[in-house]
């Protein structure tokens, strides 16, 4: 049992996903930097899936109230237990009665919390993960708060080992402009050329309006192709007729601000979208934050399946190493 | 004659494909009966198949099925649907009552009212407006005075758009607000562009606001027999048939959902795409009929 004595900014329980419900409008949650939380996962021996901590910006102070095994990666957060640092993407035994809490933010924004054997919150349409939009699953739906008591689950397959830190070239890195790859797309000839190619080419800065819905970066105004607007579409020239949006997909509302859509965004909408972020890019826009920098570059499909495969392969990695 | 699609990609995972610049009822109709026989193939890789009011996408796993693949499964859906008149579908037929100019919506949309086009009236009295109805009472006539064919779901669970089942020269259309609200009670009646809806939960919006409807669309607990299945109520292709109540039936009908007793009357409907298209309000008496038995 782990008791939360102060619940940080916004922590949440998240495994990888709610999958198969997009249609009706649930979108699918799940760890926003699925790469972090998967390592960490791993760290303690747990089954790909099982659910682990969300932690953003500031940690949340906890209290062990059995003997366990956790490990924290993600985002540089400095952790202690009774007042110690402890390693970060490396398992560590902690004791009932010992206390962990975080030193201030470093770098990058969100880290994971694994515990042996994943936390036991319902599972809600096949997953735990909480969408705190609608209060569905997670921890009563909603983010963590002073004297909530989480239980963990038996989603142990391995038994961790300890004293074995991930290499740092499988860390994330924080650069200081992030290069976000996207396939060009949807309804990218709706965009003026110039206001295309100006998407691509503009150092783009992150509002303080990024969070687990969606980033908004400001940078220059885009313009779209004027037109009279098709039946049902709305007046403004960035409206198209209501469809669905893929997860990351950028929109440009009114040419103004681009928003990438991520893991409790809406689900469709009457806006334009121009270009999707690759899947293997996702947990990287995850991790940056305001007034950052970051730049759209385009790939092609094939490039974007590319590095999808090494993504994984950089996990399937990590699983080799830690079982070597 | 038959138009193709226009497919693109939405990154490695999502394959989207557009039916029409343009709503209506010949494009929603195309997009139901492609995604049917799309879902009807059970193909292994396909995560969600998700119709939309004048395109589709799918979300897909590039793991365990290509998109070549998969597009040559859309292409194929397309061309095996074609041919409307083969087409037949069933719908659900549901009243959904709507208390109109409520207090509750009216409350949020005099909150918002630096967000509006017309800062000096309510949403239903500009609508009313600008769709050339001398009163607000002829305005609602004509909100309630036709079906409503459910042709998406989404934005957040459950969310209806409805597309009136009329002629296009009777269709209503309203713009969006300037700067969406930042709140909007939970199951307010809405309308933006060509579509109706009712927000399931509370939060943000930029439909213009008309009323609200006393049964849910969104139960998390699934409380209500309705909700067995799901925590949503609305599926597209569904026909919503809105209703205009008193404050005395809203009431009443609040008092069902608390006791838990609460149903949405319903039948079902079966029609070839072509009957609705060519006779709208044929079709709409034959369906209503069904549901008001008269």
């Amino acid at each position: 049992m782990i008791r939360v004595i102060k619940p940080g900014l916004q922590t949440t329980v998240q495994d990888e996903g709610r999958f198969g419900h997009y249609a009706i409008g649930m979108p699918p949650a799940g760890a926003m930097d699925n790469e972090s939380y998967a390592v960490a996962n791993l760290l303690v021996g747990n089954r790909r899936g099982a659910a682990a901590l969300e932690v953003t910006y500031m940690g949340p102070e906890l209290e062990f109230q059995t003997d366990t095994t956790l490990a924290i990666c993600g985002a540089d957060i400095p952790p202690r237990i009774n007042g110690d640092l402890i390693p970060t993407w490396e398992a560590v035994n902690v004791q009932a009665g010992d206390v962990l809490t975080f030193d201030v933010l470093k770098q990058g924004v969100r880290t994971y919390i694994a515990v042996a054997g994943g936390i036991d919150v319902p599972v809600v349409m096949g997953s735990r993960s909480t969408y705190t939009l609608c209060g569905v699953g997670g921890y009563h739906g909603r983010t963590l708060q002073p004297g909530d008591v989480l239980h963990q689950a038996a989603e142990q397959a391995r038994t961790p080992k300890l004293g074995v830190a991930i290499p740092a070239e499988w860390r994330p890195q924080f650069p200081s402009v992030l290069d976000v790859h996207v396939v060009v797309g949807l309804y990218s000839y709706r965009l003026l050329e110039d206001s295309l190619n100006e998407f691509l080419n503009t150092e783009w800065t992150v509002t303080p309006e990024a969070n687990r819905i969606g980033y908004r970066y400001k940078g220059v105004r885009l313009n779209f192709v004027p037109r009279n607007q098709p039946f049902g579409a709305g007046s403004n020239p960035s409206n198209v007729v209501d469809c669905g949006y893929p997860i990351g997909s950028i929109q440009i509302p009114d040419g103004v601000e681009p928003i990438i859509l991520l893991n409790d965004a809406v689900t469709g909408g009457g806006y334009a979208t121009v270009a999707t972020v690759i899947s293997a890019d996702l947990h990287r826009v995850a991790q940056t934050r305001t007034n950052q920098k970051a730049r759209f570059v385009a790939v092609t499909v094939e490039e974007a399946l590319h590095r999808r495969r090494q993504k994984q392969q950089r996990l399937a990695e990590i699983e080799s190493f830690l079982e070597a | 004659m038959h138009m193709e699609p226009r497919y693109t990609y939405g990154g490695d995972e999502f394959l989207f494909a557009e039916l029409a610049e343009e709503m209506s009822l010949e494009a929603n109709f195309r997009v139901s009966a492609i995604t049917q026989h799309l879902k009807n193939k059970e193909l292994s890789g396909v995560v969600d198949i998700c119709p939309a009011n004048a395109s589709y996408m799918v979300r897909f796993n590039p793991d365990v099925l290509s998109a070549e693949k998969l597009l040559a499964e859309m292409q194929n859906s397309d061309r095996t649907t074609s041919q409307s008149s083969r087409v037949h579908l069933s719908a659900r037929v549901v009243d959904v009552p709507i208390l109109f100019e409520d207090p509750w919506t009216r409350e949020a949309l005099m909150k918002a009212r630096d967000r509006h086009q017309a800062p000096d009236s309510t949403d239903i009295e500009y609508a009313a407006d600008i769709n050339g109805y001398a009163t607000k009472e002829d305005f609602i006539q004509a909100l309630v005075g036709a079906p409503y064919l459910v042709s998406m779901t989404g934005f957040v669970p459950g969310l209806p758009w409805c597309f009136q089942i009329t002629p296009r020269n009777r269709q209503i259309e309203v713009p969006k607000y300037v700067r969406p609200r930042t709140y909007t009670p939970e199951r307010a009646f809405g309308f933006g562009g060509a579509f109706a809806c009712i927000y399931p939960v509370q939060g943000a919006g930029g439909y213009q606001l008309f009323g609200i409807a006393p049964g849910p669309i969104f139960d998390r607990e699934q409380r209500l027999p309705d909700f067995k299945e799901s925590m949503v109520f609305p599926q597209p292709g569904d026909i919503f048939n809105y209703r205009a109540i008193t404050m005395e039936e809203y009431e009443a009908l609040r008092a069902q959902v608390e006791q838990g007793n609460f149903q949405y009357r319903m039948t079902s409907v079966e029609f070839h795409p072509d009957e609705v298209i060519s006779d709208p309000e044929g079709f709409s008496r034959r369906a209503l009929g069904g549901l008001y038995g008269d």
